[in-house]
């Protein structure tokens, strides 16, 4: 076991599957020689040379088009977009190639592509640099969705999502590279070093895409929840002085319906929290789920804690994040309705 | 007082006007000079405006880019633009009788297909557009393969998931058609990156129409095969309409296709794509150059869109009706056929004994194709293997949404069992 902060995680996910499978190919921009503009990376070009890990032009479009002809040809890419924000160029070749080619060719063709991208905010990047489009993807056949909360699941989902026969969005809640994030920004930041889920192997292992985990054990209320959010939660939930189960979803796309649904019945109140805007998000998909599988075991409306239905707002950060408090609020109503 | 007003581009000729073609510009058969396949991409611009051109009117094969070709390869290949056009045609009737709903033809295009895919080798990945049918029949793929699709029936390649002739073929080398334009481009380029990352010498060809040059996949595709020196042909093939929308729309009317190639870096050569000597050869040129560490090509196929966009539109709403006539570079078929009679290997008695073989061997396919099912008439392809190959492997949810079809299709089986259902009555009443 070595201690890992989350870009040392994926880092050291790359660098085992480019050491164990020459199919392996590793690019976006600035990813080669500068080895990423967050680092995730660094030494890797120098490592396993220029043809394996690639700088590429600023073209989404092009790098994920490249990565379907490459995975056509047989390769296994991981195609970095340097922020969620900057996706949408690729939306064409994601939603109308990447994930239909399976379907469209009735399995003659795939492209077994990973594409790696930072989300979320926290870190005053404003609506270019801070964006959770996860929803966007989980509403698009043919294509796995994935966000970690933790070095240790970011480096064996990171894996898995390479390892997998089906194109993957891997999203890295890139306010948790460096440590847990609890929501409270004017608090010292806290360093991965510390948390149990630092803890990360050296060598190949696998966190398997389409299982949710459960981070806290508890029998009042369930909270279903993924990527840097997991973090809040717990600082909510200490502060809420409740007895939740806190469920980190982990995978949308496969959905591990039957951990979440089997706590809420268990529970029989929800609370389901994210940091995307609220309209049509991903926490729609997880609330009529639950409704559907849990409404004669629900004790209370569910209530869902989002962003603001806004676009990211620069200098109102901290007022849009949904942050403790916001989630206290909920756990109470919840807690309080009969 | 000036002020800034757009420019619309208005094509020469609309509904009753006479047909003009006079901005074509078209060099002299056996005029243009044929580079070294190692030139620098800058040293060899006038390639981008000049149009390289083998025969000319009489039938001559002249110049440079002559790739003398054997005269039973030259017999194949006409063969091959033969059938193509007599496919397209039956498919296009069938569509009129609604026995399938949808077709394109490539009439008039029937070089640009045949003639790159002879010049590639089988090794060679291509990605085609909607219209070069014809790189499915040098390859070999069986005509009742390609009807089976258009059916949508039971040995449809797409199990009934893709309108017609959204073909593909794996082993064949041949990439599935996307409905959306241009997407191939900058895929076939990563394909091309990975057969020289993996250091195999096989190239990639993709193909789009001069309207889909418009989109940011072109522009992606250049810029990726160039700064990466991709083994990967890139060809532009100029038929002069985008359904309704002329060449101009494209931003044809400033600068060729071919001419963008430079702007990137790479080589772009015109030609005349009604020429099949003239398009073999220059594929050759551009293929010989990928495999050698060359880079990309880009090539412009200038021809003319003879037949319809598709079943679904009328060209006569939007273009003179004569302009197929009046196009001046004439039609492929007849060019090769002209040239293989003066050399005295081919003969109108002989090129009337091939349509009948031929047309006889389409509609034997047809009538293959049919016994596994029509549109209209069945048999159907199970609708519960809808739900396969969204994953490798089915999720949970999928498993739960094909079992409530299945007893969706279960009890209406039991309820009305010889019918099939309303809308395809309705369709078979037209036909």
């Amino acid at each position: 076991m070595a201690r890992m902060n989350m870009v040392q995680a994926i880092n050291s996910g790359l660098d085992v599957m480019l050491g164990r499978d020459p199919r392996v190919v590793v690019f976006g921009e600035d990813v080669g020689y500068f080895g990423g503009v967050f680092r995730c990376t660094d030494g890797l070009q120098r490592k396993y040379g220029e043809h394996r890990v690639l700088d590429t032009p600023i073209a989404e479009g092009g790098i994920i088009a490249a990565a379907i002809g490459m995975g056509v040809n047989g390769l296994r890419p991981v195609a970095e977009i340097q922020f969620a924000d900057y996706i949408y160029p690729a939306f064409d070749q994601i939603v109308s190639e990447l994930a239909r080619l399976r379907y469209r060719t009735a399995g003659d063709f795939s492209a077994p592509v990973t594409i790696r991208t930072p989300c979320g905010g926290g870190i005053r990047g404003g609506q270019t640099h801070s964006q959770s489009p996860e929803g966007i993807f989980t509403h698009v056949c043919g294509i796995k969705v994935v966000m970690p909360s933790n070095p240790h699941d970011a480096k064996g989902l990171l894996i898995s999502c390479i390892e997998d026969e089906d194109p993957v969005v891997f999203f890295e809640p890139k306010r948790l590279y460096n440590g847990p994030f609890d929501g409270d920004p004017h608090k010292p930041a806290v360093p991965w070093s510390t948390h149990p889920k630092g803890e990360v192997p050296e060598g190949h292992y696998t966190v398997p895409i389409g299982k949710a985990e459960i981070i806290r054990p508890g029998t009042e209320v369930t909270v279903l929840t993924y990527g840097t959010m997991v973090h809040v939660v717990e600082s909510a939930v200490r502060l809420a002085q409740v007895d939740a189960e806190i469920i980190d979803v982990r995978s949308m796309v496969p959905l591990d319906v039957d951990t979440l649904c089997a706590s809420v019945c268990k529970t029989g109140r929800c609370v389901i929290v994210h940091e995307a805007t609220r309209f049509s998000g991903f926490g729609a998909e997880l609330s009529a789920t639950v409704q559907e599988e849990c409404f004669w075991h629900l004790e209370a409306p569910i209530a869902r804690v989002t962003g603001w239905d806004t676009p990211y707002p620069h200098a109102f950060e901290w007022d849009y994040f949904p942050g403790p408090q916001r989630i206290v609020a909920a756990l109470n109503s919840v807690m309080e309705a009969k | 007082m000036r002020q800034s007003r757009l420019h619309v581009p208005h094509p020469p000729a609309r509904p009753g006007e006479k047909p003009d073609f006079s901005y074509v510009q078209i060099s002299a058969p056996g005029a243009v000079a044929r580079p070294d396949t190692r030139a620098p991409a800058l040293e060899i611009e006038h390639l981008g405006s000049e149009m390289v051109r083998v025969l000319d009117g009489q039938g001559q094969a002249l110049g440079p880019w002559n790739p003398h070709l054997e005269p039973e390869e030259l017999q194949v290949a006409l063969r091959h633009m033969l059938l193509t056009r007599l496919f397209d045609d039956r498919m296009q009737r069938m569509q009129r009788q609604g026995r399938i709903s949808f077709y394109m033809k490539s009439t008039g295009e029937e070089a640009v297909a045949v003639a790159q895919a002879m010049a590639l080798r089988p090794g060679d990945m291509l990605f085609p557009s909607y219209r070069t049918q014809g790189l499915f029949v040098v390859r070999g793929k069986s005509l009742v393969d390609l009807m089976c699709q258009c059916l949508s029936n039971t040995r449809d390649m797409c199990s009934g998931r893709q309108m017609p002739i959204m073909y593909h073929w794996a082993t064949g080398n041949i990439f599935s058609i996307s409905g959306n334009l241009a997407t191939q481009f900058p895929q076939a380029v990563g394909w091309a990156m990975a057969a020289a990352i993996k250091g195999e010498d096989h190239i990639a060809a993709a193909w789009l129409g001069e309207g889909a040059s418009a989109e940011a996949d072109f522009h992606h595709a250049l810029t990726f095969a160039a700064v990466y020196q991709a083994p990967v042909i890139l060809n532009v093939v100029n038929n002069q309409w985008a359904i309704s929308s002329f060449q101009g729309f494209a931003g044809g009317e400033h600068r060729t296709f071919a001419r963008r190639g430079p702007g990137y870096g790479i080589p772009g050569v015109r030609v005349d794509g009604n020429d099949f000597l003239a398009v073999y050869a220059v594929t050759q040129w551009a293929a010989e150059r990928a495999r050698a560490s060359g880079g990309p090509t880009l090539i412009e196929l200038v021809t003319y869109r003879a037949a319809a966009h598709s079943t679904s539109d009328d060209p006569a709403r939007y273009r003179p009706k004569e302009e197929w006539q009046a196009w001046p570079l004439g039609d492929p078929i007849a060019r090769l056929r002209e040239h293989l009679i003066r050399l005295g290997e081919w003969s109108e008695e002989r090129h009337q004994a091939l349509e009948r073989e031929l047309d006889a061997h389409v509609t034997a396919c047809w009538k293959e194709a049919v016994t596994y099912g029509t549109l209209t008439e069945g048999p159907w392809l199970d609708p519960l293997t809808m739900f396969e190959d969204v994953f490798h492997e089915m999720p949970a949810n999928l498993e739960r949404q094909r079992e409530e079809l299945g007893r969706l299709v279960q009890n209406r089986a039991a309820a009305a069992p010889p019918a099939h259902d309303a809308d395809t009555q309705t369709l078979a009443g037209e036909g």
